[in-house]
């Protein structure tokens, strides 16, 4: 078995488990919890639509906190559609998709994949380098936000590598490529990556705690 | 012994002209990425070359090497450069049989000890030697036989180079690669099922020429035909960079002649010279008629999934084990989510 076949075979199933497992530990382990008590008369009922609002309104820099803020955010969004992007637009990656899901979307020309995923590694370098250079960010960083930055990087520096065929072979790369996502998988679950799936689930509790706390959403 | 003519005797007998015969040589030249300076050199050194003895042997395979070399459209200088060696045992084309055929190779053996060729097409079976005999004697046998005072050996298709089909999983036959058991004598694989002929004969040219083998990759291979990927040096390749895929062998994207990837071309980790050198005297390669490629020079080519697979689908088991992942996690999730409310009681309790 070589290096492609391992990748493609027992490393992608071993990490689709640890994926699957991982992930639905974590938000039943989140769910099942039980709600914190009131200890004071809730302002307001705090349901569904205190959930939404939130998970809305924190997509958006809130006006106080724009000049500080606003330089990272873009960073971030680029970074985020960036990625989105490579991982569901880029034509292989579907039929990656459509492999176990059984269906297909339509995709976009590998020239604005390599755009979008050149961006995509730019913004997340320049956040690097704003954790690294700030003193207050790199005080609350801790070893999850660097491995974190790591893994979900490193699959698209490995792909973007591919058609340049950078010192390796066509196969190697593309071995190389799907094992750092398998790495990916692997960490995905149990780090702060762990917002990929956990984002509007917490967001939204946010939102239905501080509604009935009665704070302004 | 009667001496032997040369290369270029026979191809003058057999009336290859000189300019049909430069122009092989220029070919050769060019496809072995030597410079044009080396032209009058290859072509001194064919005129000149003694016929080598060749020894051709054919193990578990189905005759499509021979058949590539044999059946081309009309007779090439690539034929006939085949037909200036000495091919002094050949099951397929030999007229003698029998006796008489065993007793051809044994006489090419003695005669040209420690300076012909082995060919081999086909793998060799190990488990059980009954599984391919030619005259009574094992493949394994033969093999061991006639390599033994051999300058090189060349290992001619997948099968031979790699273990090809009948080296498949389950492997029913224990079939293995010609590499796999000459290991004290230069082996060049020269897979493909079949391989390009035009490569089966240059290989042979080089070595006729310089005398030395061609620089190989880590297959194996020379690196000269396959060193490059098909997807590399494919026609379609604009369409691939662009998302135009031909979904099916019917739609308008497989008549517009866009990519096959979708369709599960192996083109870009297959390395081979079928988008240049080409088939049927340089009239197309597979792609070109609309099949996407099967990367039959690779290893373990029939075992890499579905020939219809696109290359980037994973080679995931049933859902059944995703499934037990799964509920393995509602699981992990309930026993978290209880010691979770125990912390909270505990906590609500004390506080």
């Amino acid at each position: 078995m070589d290096l492609l076949e391992f990748a493609r075979g027992p490393a992608l199933q071993v990490a689709a488990y640890i994926l699957v497992a991982g992930t639905i530990w974590r938000i039943v382990g989140i769910l099942l919890l039980r709600e914190k008590p009131d200890y004071s008369e809730p302002r307001a009922r705090g349901g569904l639509g205190a959930a939404l609002k939130v998970i809305y309104s924190r997509s958006f820099t809130a006006t106080p906190f724009k000049p500080a803020t606003l330089y990272p955010k873009m960073l971030a969004y680029v970074m985020h559609i960036g990625l989105f992007a490579v991982v569901l637009l880029f034509v292989p990656h579907i039929m990656f998709f459509e492999g176990f899901l059984g269906f297909s979307w339509p995709g976009l020309p590998n020239n604005a994949i390599y755009v979008l995923g050149v961006a995509s590694v730019a913004s997340a370098v320049a956040l690097l380098v704003r954790r690294l250079t700030s003193p207050v960010l790199r005080l609350i960083s801790n070893f999850d936000d660097y491995f974190s930055w790591f893994v979900s990087t490193l699959p698209l520096v490995t792909g973007l590598i591919i058609p340049l065929r950078i010192g390796f072979r066509y196969e190697d790369l593309l071995a190389i490529h799907i094992l750092s996502v398998v790495l990916l998988m692997i960490w995905l679950p149990f780090g702060k990556l762990g917002h990929t799936f956990l984002v509007f689930i917490t967001r939204g509790t946010t939102g239905m705690v501080f509604e009935r706390r009665g704070a302004r959403t | 012994m009667k001496k032997r003519p040369t290369v270029g005797e026979v191809l003058q007998a057999k009336g290859v002209s000189r300019r049909g015969f430069l122009k092989y040589c220029a070919t050769t030249a060019s496809i072995l990425a030597l410079p044009p300076s080396m032209i009058p050199r290859i072509a001194a050194a064919i005129e000149s070359a003694r016929r080598p003895s060749v020894i051709w042997l054919s193990f578990q395979e189905c005759t499509g090497c021979t058949e590539s070399l044999t059946r081309s459209a009309s007779p090439t200088v690539e034929g006939l450069i085949f037909d200036a060696i000495s091919l002094d045992y050949h099951h397929t084309l030999q007229a003698a049989s029998g006796d008489q055929a065993e007793a051809a190779r044994h006489a090419a053996m003695e005669e040209n000890h420690g300076s012909y060729l082995v060919l081999v097409d086909g793998s060799i079976p190990l488990g059980n030697p009954g599984y391919s005999t030619i005259a009574g004697i094992s493949n394994l046998d033969m093999l061991k036989e006639t390599v033994e005072g051999a300058a090189a050996v060349v290992a001619i298709g997948s099968c031979a180079a790699f273990g090809g089909i009948p080296g498949a999983d389950p492997n029913p036959t224990g079939a293995v690669a010609v590499d796999e058991l000459v290991t004290d004598k230069p082996v060049i694989n020269v897979p493909g099922c079949p391989p390009i002929p035009m490569v089966m004969t240059a290989v042979l040219t080089q070595f006729l020429t310089f005398g030395q083998l061609p620089e190989l990759d880590k297959h194996g291979r020379p690196l000269a035909f396959y060193g490059q990927t098909i997807h590399d040096r494919c026609y379609r390749r604009p369409f691939y960079e662009q998302g135009k895929f031909a979904e099916t062998f019917d739609d308008e994207g497989a008549k517009a002649g866009w990519c096959l990837y979708k369709l599960g071309c192996k083109g870009p980790i297959t390395y081979n010279a079928c988008a240049t050198a080409k088939w049927n005297s340089g009239t197309s390669f597979p792609i070109e008629g609309g099949h996407p490629c099967l990367g039959c020079s690779e290893p373990a080519f029939w075992d890499k999934g579905g020939f219809y697979n696109p290359l980037s689908t994973g080679k995931f088991d049933s859902g059944t084990k995703l499934a037990g992942a799964a509920a393995a996690g509602v699981a992990m999730g309930v026993v978290a989510a209880a010691a979770g409310r125990r912390r909270q009681d505990k906590f609500t309790r004390e506080g």
